[in-house]
């Protein structure tokens, strides 16, 4: 049995879409609340690796998309929320899982304004100090 | 009595895409923890590349990395391709894996150079250096340029190789073996690099795997993940070849790793020349349609990952790029603490990150804010322990 399917067969109640666009690249729809669980799922029980997450400013709202590998079989698994509340963006952050989702999740608070919950240590990678607050570069509002 | 030191390394330097400033906390001789702090040079390639045609992003995403160029452009197309779901002809895909291969060879070659000079190796900085321009002088007589490849394209590559440029080629990586022989002679047989470079920097496997390392920085930490053989791309599939993985963790392994690969790298060119049939190099790409799409590269320093997502127009509405140092840079926080000053530089360099930055050492007293050491001085130490260890 293939990951995608062990995967399928585990998270049967909590995905909200299934797509596998090819072979190896899956993409998964969850609900936000259900996000640490799942990624948690997915990074111990099945040992997949985190390879990044990308988060996009789209018209229903801010979506992440965290990137798991499974380096066997070189399936990606795409696992995405979508935050429909754009005034006020709020996740659970997946540091505290692994240490690896540090430094993107810092990325993503700075560029797209998403609040992640319970990270460590949420302060501006990337942007310079003298960068305004509260203006976020990869809004498209 | 304890007396505590803050050493800030860094921030800029122009060669590599990850330009990163490191604060280490010092008691003593030994690091007692470590800052990270990056993002100097960021220059919001992310959102320009959604304000650039799709046959534009190659030749701006190639511009990430000065020593790492073609590997971006090949993660791009990758992610392309999947998005669009074509087939790229043959002859197309074993170029891009010769351009890959030979990049990985002048990449770990310069790596190796600055590794020599950072414990005080002067000889195999020059030597791995001047062993690397023929292999520069071969990419400026296949794409015309030494750096800055240019040869990646959406469904396929830009120029072809040509015939008489093969045996050239051949020649020179029938030159590089003898030269790998002597590094991997000089280097891992050396008991003084071997004091110097076991037991140091170490991350252990399961450190690897929290912390998401990739590449040789993974693979000397006994993580066996190779994107070339997990999740093929190019011409990997077609040729025979194999994972250099080693189990110890420290800087030595690291090195080791990078060695034994460029044998790896020597393989797959010689057998992708044997194996390219002439034919196209380029599938014509004309549309692209909406979607999304992931590729990744196994670029010198790990897997390089790029999502693309097209609604349709000529432009992406969302290009994530995410180079291998994002990942292997972080773990430094674990390789270098508890380590000794002396050892700083080499650790921080183990995971073969920015170089330049190493140059730009201050040691600072953390009441008196004093210059008490720069960079210089810094690799001066670490050349001196090394001295140390040869009278013993």
């Amino acid at each position: 049995m293939s990951i995608a399917d062990a995967l399928r067969e585990r998270l049967e109640d909590k995905t909200t879409d299934w797509y596998e666009h090819s072979a190896r690249r899956i993409y998964v729809s969850v609900r936000p609340q259900d996000l640490k669980e799942i990624a948690s799922i997915l990074f111990k029980e099945f040992k997949l690796r985190f390879a990044i997450a990308s988060g996009q400013d789209t018209p229903a709202g801010l979506e992440i998309l965290y990137h798991f590998s499974f380096d066997r079989s070189g399936e990606i698994i795409s696992v995405r929320v979508l935050i429909k509340d754009k005034k006020k963006p709020e996740i659970d952050s997946l540091a505290p899982l692994f240490p690896a989702a540090e430094w993107i999740e810092r990325e993503i608070w700075e560029m797209l304004g998403i609040n992640f919950k319970g990270h460590p240590n949420l302060k501006r990678l990337l942007l310079s100090d003298e960068w305004p607050q509260g203006k976020y570069p990869l809004r498209h509002d | 009595m304890s007396h505590k030191v803050v050493i800030p390394i860094g921030p800029y330097h122009p060669l590599q895409e990850e330009p990163a400033y490191f604060r280490l906390y010092v008691e003593g001789e030994k690091v007692v923890d470590i800052d990270i702090v990056i993002g100097y040079m960021h220059r919001g390639i992310e959102e320009l590349s959604e304000h650039k045609h799709f046959d534009q992003i190659p030749f701006l995403v190639e511009r990430i990395c000065g020593i790492c160029s073609t590997s971006h452009p090949f993660a791009y197309v990758n992610a392309m391709e999947d998005l669009i779901k074509i087939e790229v002809p043959e002859r197309a895909l074993f170029i891009r894996t010769i351009i890959a291969e030979m990049e990985r060879l002048h990449s770990h070659l310069l790596w190796l150079g600055l590794a020599g000079h950072f414990i005080g190796y002067n000889t195999v900085w020059m030597w791995s250096w001047r062993y690397r321009e023929p292999i520069l002088d071969m990419f400026e007589m296949i794409t015309g340029n030494r750096n800055h490849y240019a040869m990646m394209k959406i469904g396929g590559v830009r120029r072809d190789i040509r015939d008489e440029d093969v045996a050239i080629l051949k020649k020179t990586l029938d030159d590089l073996v003898p030269v790998v022989d002597m590094f991997k002679g000089a280097v891992m047989d050396d008991p003084v690099i071997q004091a110097r470079l076991k037991g140091i920097g170490v991350l252990t496997k399961q450190q690897a795997i929290d912390w998401c390392v990739v590449g040789p920085t993974a693979r000397g930490s006994g993580v066996d993940i190779d994107l070339r053989r997990d999740d093929p791309y190019g011409a990997y599939e077609w040729v025979d070849w194999n994972v250099i993985v080693e189990k110890d963790g420290d800087i030595f392994a690291k090195t080791k790793v990078r060695i034994l690969e460029m044998y790896e790298s020597i393989r797959i060119i010689r057998q992708c020349l044997d194996k390219m049939s002439p034919g196209p190099i380029d599938a014509s790409v004309k549309d692209i349609p909406p979607g999304e799409g992931i590729g990744r590269v196994e670029a010198p320093r790990g897997e390089c990952f790029h999502y693309v997502r097209s609604d349709g127009t000529n432009q992406p509405i969302r290009h994530k790029i995410r180079a291998p140092s994002y990942m292997n840079v972080a773990s430094n926080k674990i390789a270098a603490v508890g380590g000794s000053i002396s050892d700083a530089a080499i650790t921080l360099a183990a995971v073969d990150p920015c170089y330049s930055c190493t140059e730009r050492l201050i040691v600072l007293d953390r009441d008196t804010k004093k210059k008490i050491m720069n960079g210089w001085n810094l690799i001066k130490l670490s050349q001196a322990k090394t001295e140390e260890f040869k009278r013993v």
